[in-house]
C-alpha cells in the first residue's frame, strides 16, 4: 500500500467520520462545525484527485460562503447551545434501515458493474482550458448553461431579498411608534428641548 | 494514485450520500435538513470529478458540472435560508412540523 492509497483512505475516513457526527450531533453549531470539516475534507479528496481548481473553489464557496451563511442563520434563528430533541427513536430505526439497505444495494451495484480500464492518461485541468471551454461557442462549449447560471443566480438574489424583506406596510407605523417611545422614556430633568426649532433638538446634560 | 481502483472512491461518495440522507430522514429542523442537502450535493460532485478522472482524462465535462453544482448549490442556500428567516419571523419556529400551512 503506497502512500497515496494512505492518503485516500485517511481523507475518505475523515470525511464519513465528521459527515456522520454532521448528522447526529444534538447541538446544532457543533453540527455546522463538523459540516465545515467535512467539506474541508471533501475539498482534499479533491487535492488527492489533482483538480486543483475544483478543490479550491470548493473551499471558497462552501467553506468560505455556505458554511458562513449556515452558521449566521443558526445564530438569527435559535439559541445555539440548546440541545435539540432526539428524533424518535421508531424513525431513527426506520432511517437506519432505508439506509443501509440502499447502501447495500448501491454498493452490489457498483462492485458488479465492470468499469473500462481507463486508458492511463494523466489527467491534467488547467484553468484555462476550462475557462476557454466554458466560454467557447463552439460544439463542446458550455456558454449556454454559464449563461443561465448567471440568470439563475441573478433570480436567486432578487428572489431572497424579496422574501427577506420584511413587509412594506408594517414599516412606517412601526417606526414611528418606536420613535413616539423613545421620546417618552427620555426622563424630563435631563432634557432641553428647544420649542422654536422645528424639528425637536435634544440636548442631553452631562451629569 | 492509480492503485486506487474507481469503485472505492465511489463506494466513499455512495457512503457520503446515504449519511446525508439519513441525516435528512431523521432531522426536523430545517437548518440541519439543509445542511444534510448539502451533504448529498456534495458527494453528486466527488462522483462527477472520479468519473471524469478515471473514465474520460482527456474530456473536461465532469468537472465543468462539479462547477456548475457548487453554483447552484450556493443559489439555493442562500434561497433557503432566506425562507428559513422569513418562517421564523412569522412561526418563530424553523421545524418542519411546525410549518403546516402554506400561507402564513
Amino acid at each position: 500500500m503506497s502512500a497515496s492509497a494512505i492518503i485516500f483512505y485517511a481523507i475518505s475516513a475523515f470525511v464519513l467520520g465528521a459527515g456522520l457526527l454532521a448528522v447526529t450531533t444534538t447541538k446544532i453549531f457543533r453540527s455546522a462545525i463538523w459540516l465545515l470539516f467535512t467539506l474541508v475534507g471533501i475539498a482534499g479528496l479533491y487535492f488527492w484527485m489533482q483538480v486543483e481548481f475544483i478543490a479550491a473553489v470548493q473551499i471558497v464557496v462552501y467553506v468560505g460562503g455556505i458554511v458562513v451563511l449556515i452558521i449566521f442563520s443558526i445564530f438569527l434563528t435559535q439559541e445555539s447551545g440548546k440541545e435539540m430533541p432526539k428524533p424518535k427513536m421508531s424513525r431513527i430505526i426506520f432511517s437506519v434501515l432505508a439506509t443501509i439497505f440502499g447502501f447495500g444495494f448501491t454498493y452490489n451495484l457498483i462492485s458488479n458493474y465492470a468499469f473500462p480500464v481507463a486508458n492511463i492518461k494523466p489527467f491534467v485541468v488547467s484553468v484555462s482550458e476550462i475557462g476557454t471551454q466554458m466560454l467557447s461557442t463552439s460544439e463542446h462549449g458550455y456558454i449556454l448553461p454559464f449563461e443561465v447560471v448567471s440568470m439563475l443566480l441573478l433570480a436567486a438574489m432578487i428572489g431572497c431579498i424579496v422574501i427577506a424583506m420584511k413587509a412594506p406596510e408594517q414599516k412606517p407605523s412601526e417606526t414611528k411608534a418606536s420613535t413616539e417611545e423613545k421620546f417618552d422614556d427620555v426622563p424630563p430633568s435631563s432634557v432641553v428641548v428647544i420649542p422654536t426649532v422645528s424639528e425637536p433638538l435634544l440636548i442631553i446634560e452631562e451629569v | 494514485m492509480n492503485e486506487i481502483p474507481l469503485t472505492h472512491v465511489l463506494y466513499v461518495s455512495t457512503a457520503l450520500f446515504f449519511i446525508g440522507m439519513y441525516g435528512l430522514f431523521t432531522r426536523r429542523n430545517m437548518i440541519t435538513m439543509l445542511m444534510s442537502i448539502e451533504l448529498l450535493l456534495n458527494s453528486v460532485n466527488i462522483n462527477f470529478v472520479a468519473f471524469n478522472k478515471y473514465l474520460y482524462p482527456d474530456k473536461l465535462d465532469g468537472v465543468f458540472f462539479t462547477i456548475f453544482i457548487i453554483t447552484i448549490a450556493a443559489a439555493e442556500a442562500a434561497v433557503a435560508i432566506a425562507i428559513i428567516i422569513n418562517l421564523y419571523r412569522s412561526h418563530k419556529s424553523i421545524d418542519v412540523e411546525d410549518a403546516a400551512e402554506l400561507k402564513w
